[in-house]
């Protein structure tokens, strides 16, 4: 009996993937030791929990560390309950061939391949100048009543002359018998001329109102966090609706024949059953999210900070975008090398450890689920 | 006959349904008696399955369908305006032919419909689970694990679960499309038990492929052939001395 000669084409069939993921797999662990082997040795305490110092040559990186765990977090409580709530309309409300239902999912489908700057500009434009903008002036708006009518006080330098001298004006505006009000004293310091021109009380509104203080209308912690929100959450949508449709018919029909109403179905029912898949996709989605720096170079972040950003419009540091800092902007790049190589780590650190969560997220629940 | 003296549940007057262009149910005109077992046989396609869907409205789950005529429970259209379909699947319960137990514990699938309709009480939920599974014939193998996964039970044993979870929220109807197709000898059996002794307490109407089960089990039974009920009379009758030509050569297997 003679063997078969074992044709090419099956080797192939086997050879070829299996080295493929050798290859793979060998890249990833190139990049996880070269990093490692220069930047673990310089991860410390002090790395993790100081700013940096000397031109990012030495300290650390916290403020970037808790600027990146702050944007995260808020685009995630964006784009996951959102993202989650179009997919279950999507799946089971709406009815499939609809127009309406058709036009969302081209845009969920086209949004997942916009370029990531185009989001950063998209932020900027909308947000910041658009969305921003008109929160400051819908308040600076009603902040002007209250200068109008503090101007026109008897003590106001305004109610004996009809121009004073803006030292006046802000030697008023700074004393006790005016109604303290900084953004107005920081507006008036810009008047053209400085301090020894004159002004009538029109003039000096007309400038107030045309230079309305900024604190939504500039980069900020909360507009990068939408933008980024709207970058993932195509992702989200996308691996939500998929989640949901793997729950089968037969016992979403068990239900509504029992009496069930379509959203008691869907609560009892479908969520608990795909929660998984829901969970994992959104963990995916959000590491994504988390590793992209583009989106946020115009709509908030900054080379380095003083102090943590306590409100939502303040700017922060991010670990992505202090990569690119250390690398392209420091003066000594021999020693911030270091400070690069741990800086990479900390970053695959905590894109692997989302990962990571959503790993054993996942096998616990669906242990749970067969028990 | 002596059919006036019994109560009517279900009366369906000129039923008749399309699924899109095609006609799926053709005026389809009968009075189901209470508390009996009404069985529909005829050849795969003849529209039973739809017909018993009809009658809980699960078919205004599909898109396209269009239905006109009416049915009749309890001197209700419940194709007519205003009327809480809900609420008529709490009355009318439901087996399929593939039993669909959810992935959750045996307790939680039978509490489910009640917790739906606002049982909290523990104490409550219990009483009703355990009576639920003792009528469905099934407590004494499931008494000791209610908490594990309800897919751990064997084909058999689900289907039973699917049959006190239907009867736990107490319908006056059960409506079971072909529910042994699916399941070995014994526990085809075991099911056939369990429907005769149910309808003291429901109104049973049994989809079945098997003309011996709709024999055994039914006391009246309903031909269909192609959307049209062609034949519909007390059981022993259709089958010893059917009227229609159509019926008999059905029964006796010239076509099927």
């Amino acid at each position: 009996m003679t063997g078969k000669k074992r044709s090419p084409l099956a080797f192939f069939a086997t050879g070829l993937p299996l080295a493929a993921t050798i290859i793979i797999v060998l890249m990833i662990v190139i990049i996880v030791v070269d990093f490692a082997i220069i930047g673990v040795p310089n991860l410390g305490l002090e790395f993790l929990t100081e700013y940096p110092r000397n031109n990012n040559t030495e300290g650390g990186i916290f403020p970037a560390i808790f600027g990146t765990l702050l944007l995260v977090i808020i685009m995630t409580l964006v784009a996951v309950p959102i993202g989650t709530i179009t997919a279950i309309y999507l799946t089971e409300y709406a009815r499939q061939n609809s127009w309406f239902a058709r036009t969302i999912r081209f845009a969920v489908n086209t949004l997942a391949g916009v370029p990531s700057i185009v989001f950063g500009l998209f932020g900027a434009g909308f947000f910041i100048q658009t969305v921003g903008a008109g929160i400051d002036e819908a308040r600076w708006e009603s902040k002007l009543e209250v200068a109008e009518v503090a101007l026109s006080e008897p003590s106001a330098p305004f109610a004996t002359l009809k121009q004073a001298t803006i030292a006046d004006v802000l030697k008023f505006l700074e004393s006790d018998d005016a109604v303290y009000w900084n953004e107005a004293i920081n507006a008036i310091e810009t008047y053209p001329g400085g301090e020894t021109a004159t002004a009538s009380i029109d003039q000096v509104m007309t400038h107030l109102r045309a230079n309305p203080e900024l604190n939504w209308g500039k980069p900020g912690l909360i507009w990068a966090a939408l933008t980024l929100a709207l970058l993932t959450m195509p992702v989200v949508i996308v691996s939500v609706e998929e989640a949901l449709r793997t729950v089968p018919r037969d016992i979403r029909e068990a239900s509504l024949a029992l009496g069930a109403t379509k959203l008691e179905t869907i609560i009892r029912v479908v969520l608990p059953n795909s929660i998984t898949g829901m969970l994992t996709g959104s963990i995916l989605a959000v590491s994504r999210g988390a590793g992209e720096v583009a989106p946020i170079l115009f709509t908030g972040v900054l080379n380095s900070a003083r102090e943590l950003p306590t409100a939502v419009t303040d700017q922060f540091m991010h670990l992505g975008y202090h990569l690119y800092v250390l690398a392209t902007q420091s003066p000594n790049v021999e020693a911030a090398r270091p400070m690069q190589y741990a800086t990479t780590v900390v970053l695959l650190a905590l894109t692997l450890a989302l990962n990571i969560t959503a790993i054993m997220l996942r096998s616990r629940l669906r242990k749970k689920q067969f028990t | 006959m002596s059919k006036e003296r019994e109560d009517i549940k279900i009366d369906t007057q000129g039923l008749s349904l399309h699924y899109g262009d095609k006609q799926a149910l053709k005026n389809i005109s009968m009075r189901i008696s209470a508390n009996k077992v009404t069985a529909f046989i005829g050849p795969s396609g003849c529209g039973k399955s739809t017909f018993i869907r009809t009658i809980n409205r699960m078919n205004d789950l599909i898109e396209g369908v269009t239905i006109s005529g009416s049915v009749i429970i309890d001197d209700v259209d419940v194709y007519g305006p205003d009327i809480n379909v809900d609420a008529l699947r709490k009355r009318v319960g439901m087996v399929f032919q593939k039993s669909n137990p959810f992935p959750k514990s045996i307790y939680e699938n039978i509490a489910y419909g009640p917790k739906i309709n606002g049982v909290k009480k523990k104490a409550e939920l219990d009483e009703i689970v355990e009576r639920s599974l003792h009528q469905a014939a099934i407590w004494n193998e499931v008494k000791d694990r209610l908490g594990d996964s309800a897919l751990s039970l064997s084909g058999g044993q689900q289907q039973r679960l699917c049959i006190a979870r239907a009867i736990a929220v107490s319908p006056d109807i059960l409506l079971m499309d072909e529910p042994t197709s699916a399941l070995d000898p014994i526990s085809t059996s075991k099911v056939e038990e369990l429907v005769c002794d149910l309808k003291r307490d429901y109104t049973i109407v049994i989809v079945t492929h098997n003309m011996q089960q709709a024999a055994r089990v039914s006391d009246y039974t309903a031909f269909f052939y192609i959307g049209e009920l062609i034949e519909f009379n007390r059981t022993r009758q259709m089958f010893t001395n059917p009227e229609k030509k159509q019926t008999e050569d059905y029964i006796t297997g010239r076509f099927g």
